[in-house]
Formats: structure tokens, C-alpha cells, sequence
């Protein structure tokens, strides 16, 4: 404790309310308000209504849904995939290459996702390799920009392993395979649903390299919600985004409960 | 001894394996590095297909390309300032004056890592939008004429929502380095009646040094490339380098024009990204 008077801490706690309140608090308490508003002229809504709930399971909205749970679900399991392929592969190498793979790895996070779609577009609006106009592009735009969040989840976790476990099944004599199917990968596994669970949050919000690729009619919530802002349409916006942000939550809820009911057996 | 018993057997199968890592790499370099070639190419080629760099220097030049730099550079350098402030008061409270509940609300400030970014932004219209809440209760309190506050349409609306997105990338490294700040050398201070102010300067932050400047350095490269914000405030004056690259592509479909713009914002970041992993690598050390 640093501060030991009872009015010191008062005010201390009275700054970070503020600080909490205005910054994260606030703008999560106004979508979900205005995503209920019927009407909003002053300086709270006129009344309440869940119309805009309603629209967007019927409609367009539901498509965007879909293509947003589709895309990220397919995007974060290549992903994981390749993710966990990388980490694993790259312990076997000498510590340089290991070292300069691991930051090759690693660039997707660090350029501005416009630019990766553009760069999508560049390469592969042409045949043998068309991609442009079609949903793969999409997957594959979702998938370079979290393929970094994975290895490097996944890596993590293989650094934190110990490597105890698989020394004993080598020296018992399991081959590779069976080692990496019955003793490594299950030790991995809190790490691999962790991963999981934070590319698919990502990918549903992710915005500036799908809105350079996406084909028409697919359309992800994202994209979806900018458009309707961007008409005019804030309260089916609003609506819009609490879906978004309720799929990202029971998301990465729902999964720290699998890894945390993981690490307690 | 166990170790050396079984070292031996991993370090002869190391040739076979060495090649597992060529399908994932292949894959990246197909769908990342082969694009990104692409860009770096075209921003340095004419339509016939010859080296030329006269393009690249003529954007270099233009006003909408430098207007769009300095304001990237000017956001991201307010807002990574703003996010080391707010993070590290944050921090400071939440470490070392705890009161019930403060695990809690840490990690509620963690998840806001996973929202998206442009939630914020469309948060703020509703509530510092020229109808947004607070305009509607100053207006209607004063009985004035015209909206009073109006920064959210100019790079303060940008700053401020960048600050609440990233300041818990500052805050995350933050608490795991005051974690280890011994309480017991704090207590001792305060006991010997050191004001809390010179123990957060003499003991605190020599230690917070690395995670600020790991934090700090993540938020500028985050800033830098940061597209939803910008997108959603829409502002005509508020142009940013991702934003001019999505308009200069879609908008005018100017692909060359937005070849050269994005190799400059994947060099700047490509920079930040090193000063990154550099600070990160010191703190981990």
C-alpha cells in the first residue's frame, strides 16, 4: 500500500473511477444504450425499444453474422494449424535460423492490415493465382493477420513447457510422432485453445484489410457496421457492434473456462 | 546426468527433422511475402513494366501524401504519450493502492484488447458528437445556440480513442513489472516517511523503465497503423497514411499511388516493430 491515509486513498480511488469510468466504461455503457434507443435527440434516449435486435437476426445483419463466424472460425483454424506447425518445426532447428524464422513469423503483426490487402489485391488478381472477388480472399486476408498471434501464442507456450515430460517419453523409447500426439501436443493443449480463442476474437473485428478485399455478399460485421454508420443507420450500428462484442466475449469467456478447467485436472 | 543420457538421441534425428518447417514458412511466404514483393515492385514500376522512380518521388512530394505523414506521425506520437500516462496512473493505482475489486477491473481493462478498435470511435459519437450526449446536456443547461464541444472531428477525437484502445498495451507489461517491485522496500520507505510521490520516482519507476518503454514503443507502432479509428471518425481533415492508401486503392483505384504510400508506412512500421522487439527483447533480459 502506498498511500496510507484514509482521504489520500478516497481521492486516489476517485481519479481512477474517473479515468475507468470516462475511458472504458462509458463508451461500452453508450453502444449498449444506443443500441436500445428508439429515438436519441437529448441527452438520453426518448425511449427503449429491441427493434434493432430484432432486425438483425432477420435480414442482412444475420448474413454478416455468418460471414464473420465463418471467416474467423476458418481463418483461426488454418491458423492454429500453421501456427503450431511453425513453433513445433522451429525447435529443431539451430538457434540463428530459429531466431530469424521466429521474426519472419512474427512481421504480419507488425504491418498496417490496409496494406496487406492491398497487397492481396496486387498478387492475386490474376490468373493462375485469382483470388480477387472471391471468399478466399477474405479467409486468407484473416489469416495472414492472426497467423502471427497464434505462433507466437503457441510459442509461448512451448517455451513454458517443461521439457521433462517428453525427455522421459524419448528415453522410454515413444518414436516422434507418438511423442508429439500423446505427450506434447496434449501439454500444449491449454495454449492451442488460448490461441484459438484470441485469433477468432481478432478476426471478428477486424476491418482494414477486409475492407480492401470483400466480394460482394460477403460481408462481415465489421464491414457491415461501418456501412451502416457511415449511412446514417447509428442505432442499427450500435445493435450491430453489441452482437460483435457478445460473440467476442463468450468467445474468450468460454475458452479461458476450458483452458482453466484444463489446467485444474 | 539424466540430461545426458538423453541428449544425444534428439541432436542425431535433428537432420530429417530440420524440414518440417518448410510448409508453414511456404505458406507465409506465398500469401505474405510474395504480396509484399508485389507492392515494392509496382510502387517502383512504370506501366511498361520499367524500373522507375519518378512516381515515387512525385508522391513523395505531394501535398496529400506529407499532410497525410505529418498527421500519422503528430496522432500516433500524442496518443503513445497519452497511453503511457494513462497506463501508467492506472498501473500505479491499481498496484500499489489496490481496493476491492481491482483484480477484477484489471482484467476488464485486458479484455478491451480484444474488442474492435472502431467500437470506440462510434461510442464517442454518441456521446461527444455535435448530437451526442454531452453536447445535448451543455446545450440544453446554458440554452446555447450551437454544439460547445467539437474535438471529436479533428486528430483530438482520433488521439483520445486511440488512448482508450491501446493504453491497456501499456498497462499489461506495466502491473507484470510492478508485481515484482519488493512491497517490503516501499513499506520501509514510507515508514521512514518518504511521501509516496518521491517513492513512486525513487523506487517505482526505475523499475517500470523497461515495461514503458516496451509498452510505449507497441502503441506507436499500433497507432501508426491503425485504420478502423480513423475510418469511422471520418473526418476530411483527418487523413492518416492507412487511410490514404484504402482510398487512394478502392476509392480512385490508383493502385501505383497506393503501392508507394504503403511502402512507406510498412517501412516506418517495419522500423517501429524493430525498436519493439528490441525493447521487449531488454525487458525479457
Amino acid at each position: 500500500m502506498l498511500v496510507w491515509s484514509r482521504p489520500g486513498r478516497i481521492v486516489i480511488w476517485l481519479v481512477f473511477t474517473l479515468l475507468f469510468g470516462v475511458l472504458f466504461l462509458a463508451p461500452l455503457a453508450v453502444i449498449l444504450l444506443s443500441s436500445l434507443a428508439d429515438q436519441w435527440n437529448g441527452v438520453l434516449p426518448s425511449g427503449l425499444t429491441t427493434e434493432h435486435y430484432s432486425d438483425v437476426v432477420q435480414g442482412a445483419a444475420w448474413k454478416a453474422v455468418k460471414a464473420s463466424l465463418v471467416t474467423g472460425f476458418l481463418a483461426s483454424a488454418v491458423a492454429l494449424v500453421s501456427g503450431t506447425w511453425a513453433a513445433l518445426a522451429l525447435r529443431i532447428q539451430d538457434a540463428t535460423l530459429a531466431r530469424v524464422l521466429g521474426v519472419l513469423f512474427f512481421i504480419p503483426s507488425a504491418v498496417p492490415s490496409v496494406s496487406v490487402g492491398l497487397g492481396l489485391l496486387v498478387a492475386f488478381s490474376h490468373p493462375p493465382l485469382l483470388l480477387n472477388g472471391t471468399i478466399a480472399i477474405v479467409m486468407v486476408a484473416h489469416f495472414v493477420l492472426i497467423s502471427a498471434f497464434t505462433f507466437g501464442n503457441v510459442s509461448a507456450g512451448l517455451a513454458r513447457l517443461s521439457p521433462d515430460f517428453e525427455q522421459v517419453a524419448s528415453s522410454l523409447g515413444a518414436r516422434p510422432a507418438y511423442r508429439l500426439r500423446h505427450v506434447t501436443l496434449p501439454l500444449l493443449a491449454p495454449y492451442l485453445v488460448a490461441a484459438f480463442g484470441l485469433s477468432f476474437a481478432l478476426s471478428m473485428g477486424e476491418l482494414g484489410a477486409t475492407v480492401m478485399v470483400y466480394p460482394p455478399g460477403w460481408v462481415t460485421l465489421p464491414v457491415s457496421i461501418f456501412s451502416l454508420t457511415d449511412r446514417g443507420d447509428v442505432f442499427a450500428g450500435a445493435a450491430l457492434t453489441m452482437v460483435l462484442v457478445a460473440v467476442t466475449l463468450i468467445l474468450l469467456l468460454g475458452l479461458e473456462r476450458v483452458t482453466g478447467r484444463q489446467a485444474r485436472s | 546426468m539424466a540430461d545426458a543420457a538423453v541428449l544425444p538421441a534428439p541432436a542425431a534425428k535433428r537432420v530429417p527433422g530440420r524440414f518440417w518447417i518448410v510448409p508453414p514458412a511456404a505458406l507465409l511466404a506465398l500469401l505474405f511475402f510474395y504480396p509484399l514483393v508485389l507492392i515494392v515492385q509496382q510502387a517502383f514500376m512504370d506501366d511498361s513494366g520499367m524500373a522507375n522512380v519518378g512516381e515515387f518521388v512525385r508522391v513523395l512530394h505531394a501535398r496529400f501524401f506529407l499532410n497525410a505523414l505529418i498527421n500519422t506521425i503528430t496522432i500516433s506520437v500524442t496518443a503513445t504519450a497519452g497511453c503511457l500516462i494513462v497506463g501508467l496512473v492506472l498501473g500505479l493505482i491499481l498496484a500499489f493502492v489496490p481496493f476491492p475489486g481491482s483484480g477484477v477491473i484489471a482484467r476488464l481493462i485486458d479484455t478491451f484488447i480484444a474488442l474492435p478498435t472502431f467500437l470506440v470511435t462510434l461510442a464517442f459519437t454518441f456521446l461527444y458528437g455535435s448530437a451526442g450526449m454531452l453536447n445535448a446536456g451543455l446545450t440544453e443547461a446554458f440554452s446555447l445556440q450551437a454544439p460547445p464541444v467539437n474535438f471529436l472531428y479533428s486528430t483530438w477525437g482520433v488521439v483520445l480513442a486511440e488512448v482508450t484502445v491501446y493504453s491497456p498495451f501499456v498497462l499489461r507489461p506495466l502491473l507484470a513489472a510492478f508485481s515484482l517491485v519488493d512491497r517490503g522496500q516501499i513499506e520501509a520507505a514510507s515508514v521512514l516517511g518518504a511521501r509516496p510521490f518521491r517513492i513512486v520516482r525513487q523506487v517505482i519507476l526505475p523499475a517500470a523503465v523497461p515495461a514503458l518503454i516496451a509498452g510505449g514503443s507497441l502503441c506507436l507502432l499500433l497507432t501508426v497503423n491503425e485504420f478502423g479509428i480513423v475510418l469511422f471518425i471520418g473526418a476530411k481533415g483527418v487523413i492518416t497514411l492507412p487511410l490514404l492508401i484504402y482510398s487512394k486503392a478502392i476509392q480512385e483505384s490508383a493502385y501505383q499511388v497506393a503501392c508507394i504510400i504503403a511502402v512507406i508506412n510498412i517501412a516506418l512500421s517495419l522500423g517501429l516493430f524493430g525498436l519493439y522487439r528490441f525493447a521487449a527483447g531488454r525487458l525479457g533480459a
